[in-house]
């Protein structure tokens, strides 16, 4: 417990911990601020303008139409050829419609909260999944290289036991930071949508749906958390979870688009990792293959493949599994020179 | 004596592609007695922090046997941890800690009291820059806060690996004196250097290592005085005489190792009046009949075959093998 103890207090002192939360906020807080700005409140007064426009915008239109429709029978009365300029019957067909002209074109942007947070969702667990990479990779990381972990089990010979406190430690104030921000970042989407969006139809399965995708989102912070961590620690260094990242996110995201597209294999977005990420998300991916449809036959329904949330958990819980075993493995079985 | 460390027939063996096969431990042989400073020495490459690492449970041995404070090793590392400080190469600290920091999270690892802090700071010298941040730090004073973070649990035994490096010339007599000051105090001190004047003024023992192999070890100056070899040196009144008095004394089946344009060097003498007797009466007159005393540098640098050669560039695994035609320690004595 003690051990725990000691590497939350040493990771909460980390000057890097520290930044990266400030700069987490900060970035955080100018997202929200800066959303806060884009979204309007619809009120009667601004519907009844967006209406008055509309209604203005039509009766223009009209006129328009009206002053062209005179000028082709002015030009058709001498005599010369109007059709290729106005139209069939000097486009009479062509009069304007007050359905054309729908007043929410002339409303400005307005923030739905139950439409759009979980959007905002997946970019709070992008934005604190990155915080969660760079903090995880470099506690251990820097403990390799500078000898700190050496010195560590100097006093402490379980490998084990260390490599767990400090992951524990780790995992804990990820999830910490994320809750505690998840919550403000919530409550401020909330205001925006109170005072300057809607609310409007968020009922207790909204909220569920919600509490769900905010679970999913903190599920992944962690284990990208974690992944950075163990990465880091089989390479002894924090370079090595920032290059596994770099060469997983060319393989996966430029080499396989690549080899899949050449080959023509159906489906080539189910070997992506990001597709994966998407369905996590957005709880499930419709993949098309209209490479199976011949359109010179007629209409065509592309074959659909599905991915859901659950494969995603599947997908990367194999992958997180892979790695972290592997971490402690070799922790217990490596030279420490 | 009790032994508080014990290391038998120790083998770690790297196998790499490119270089092969390489013995850095090679059936090693120690032991340090309760309460002892006990200095371990060897040139660079031959073994020793790959020792201490194997002993402190860092490194896997091939085979062997390792006992520390009468528990064998590695199943009872964890139990006897507590008991032993460490410090094995010069141990990085992260540099935006300060002092204090980094001992406390020890301390706090541990499970010590927070007062040990301040007190080990007291010790190494370091209690009024304690709140400022390592980075800021000479090599010497990182050393003592090393030193510092060995000496924190107060532990029965203490291994320090080259804990004079960097310190200034106050620093390196300051550490002589703590090491002294705890093994008074009943700790057990086992220290590895390259300043082998500092072995030979602090250490009760010592032990050598050459190539993985243990080619001398017991209290200082028995190793000494085994390695002194009966050294004299012969002056003459008049020099000369040198060539007839050299004649005389192999006649007499004394060996004379070297011949100076102004004395004579001889080995293997038990008692030096025998050497002014002889020479008496063959008319020679001595001036001088110095016994030769060895220091521990000239017995590490012949036993590891480490000295300077003009004109030849040694190599870092160039040194004695135990065992092989020609090695120093293969003669008996304080060889293994």
């Amino acid at each position: 417990m003690s051990l725990y103890v000691t590497e939350l207090r040493r990771l909460s002192k980390r000057r890097l911990t520290r930044l990266l939360l400030v700069l987490l906020l900060l970035g955080l807080a100018g997202v929200a601020t800066a959303f806060s700005f884009s979204s309007h409140k619809l009120s009667p007064a601004v519907v009844a303008e967006a209406q008055a426009k509309a209604d203005a915008d039509y009766r223009q239109a009209v006129k328009d139409w009206e002053r062209s429709v005179t000028e082709c029978d002015a030009a058709a009365a001498r005599g010369e050829k109007t059709e290729d300029r106005y139209g069939p019957d000097c486009g009479r067909q062509w009069q304007p419609q007050p359905e054309m002209f729908d007043p929410k074109w002339n409303l400005p942007y307005q923030f739905d909260f139950r439409a759009e947070f979980p959007m905002f969702i997946a970019v709070f667990a992008g934005a604190v999944a990155l915080f969660a990479f760079i903090v995880g990779a470099s506690f251990v990381g820097a403990e390799w290289s500078t000898g700190g972990m050496m010195n560590l089990l100097l006093w402490r010979p379980k490998r084990l036991a260390v490599l767990g406190a400090k992951l524990a430690a780790l995992l804990t104030t990820v999830l910490g930071v994320s809750v505690v921000l998840g919550a403000f970042w919530t409550l401020a989407f909330w205001l925006i949508g109170t005072y300057k969006g809607t609310t409007a139809k968020v009922t207790a399965g909204v909220w569920r749906s919600i509490g769900l995708d905010g679970l999913r989102a903190v599920g992944l912070v962690l284990a990208v958390g974690a992944v950075a961590f163990a990465l880091a620690s089989l390479g002894r260094h924090t370079a090595m979870a920032l290059g596994a990242a770099v060469a997983v996110f060319a393989i996966s995201e430029v080499a396989i688009r690549i080899a899949v597209g050449v080959l023509g294999v159906a489906f080539g977005d189910r070997f992506v990792l990001s597709t994966y990420a998407q369905a996590w998300f957005m709880k499930q991916v419709q993949l098309l293959d209209y490479d199976a449809c011949e359109f010179t036959k007629g209409e065509c329904k592309p074959a659909e493949l599905l991915i859901t949330w659950q494969d995603s958990a599947l997908v990367f819980g194999v992958g997180f599994a892979v790695v972290l075993v592997g971490a402690f493995w070799l922790m217990r079985r490596r030279d420490i020179s | 004596m009790s032994a508080v460390l014990e290391i038998e027939g120790l083998r770690k063996t790297y196998r790499s592609r490119k270089r092969g096969v390489r013995h850095a431990l090679d059936g090693f042989d120690m032991r340090v007695e309760a309460g002892q400073v006990h200095g371990f020495l060897g040139p660079n490459g031959s073994g020793k922090t790959t020792t201490l690492r194997t002993l402190l449970g860092l490194i896997r041995p091939n085979d062997g046997r390792m006992a520390l404070l009468g528990h064998e090793l590695p199943q009872a590392l964890p139990a006897v941890a507590g008991q032993v400080g460490a410090i094995v190469e010069s141990p990085q600290f992260f540099p935006h800690f300060s002092a204090r920091d980094t001992l406390g999270l020890l301390a706090q690892a541990g499970e010590l009291p927070r007062q040990r802090v301040d007190e080990v700071l007291e010790l190494v010298g370091l209690r009024d820059r304690a709140g400022e941040r390592v980075k800021t730090y000479s090599l010497g004073m990182k050393q003592r806060l090393a030193v510092a973070s060995a000496l924190l649990k107060n532990p029965k035994l203490l291994i320090l690996d080259e804990p004079a490096n960097g310190l200034d010339p106050g620093g390196i007599r300051e550490m002589r004196s703590l090491m002294r000051d705890l093994a008074g105090a009943g700790m057990t001190v086992v220290l590895s250097s390259h300043i082998l004047g500092e072995i030979q003024l602090i250490c009760d023992s010592v032990t050598i290592i050459s190539l993985g192999r243990r080619v001398a070890f017991g209290p200082v100056e028995q190793v000494l005085a085994a390695h002194s070899q009966g050294t004299v040196r012969v002056r003459l009144e008049a020099v000369i005489d040198l060539p007839r008095a050299a004649d005389a004394l192999t006649r007499a089946g004394i060996r004379v190792s070297a011949t100076e344009p102004d004395h004579l060097l001889l080995t293997g003498v038990d008692k030096p009046a025998s050497v002014s007797r002889l020479l008496a009466e063959q008319g020679l007159y001595v001036s001088e009949l110095t016994p030769v005393a060895v220091d521990l540098e000239s017995v590490f640098l012949e036993l590891t075959a480490t000295a300077p050669v003009p004109g030849q560039h040694r190599q870092v695994d160039q040194s004695t093998k135990v065992g092989e035609p020609g090695s120093a320690g293969a003669g008996g004595g304080w060889g293994a």
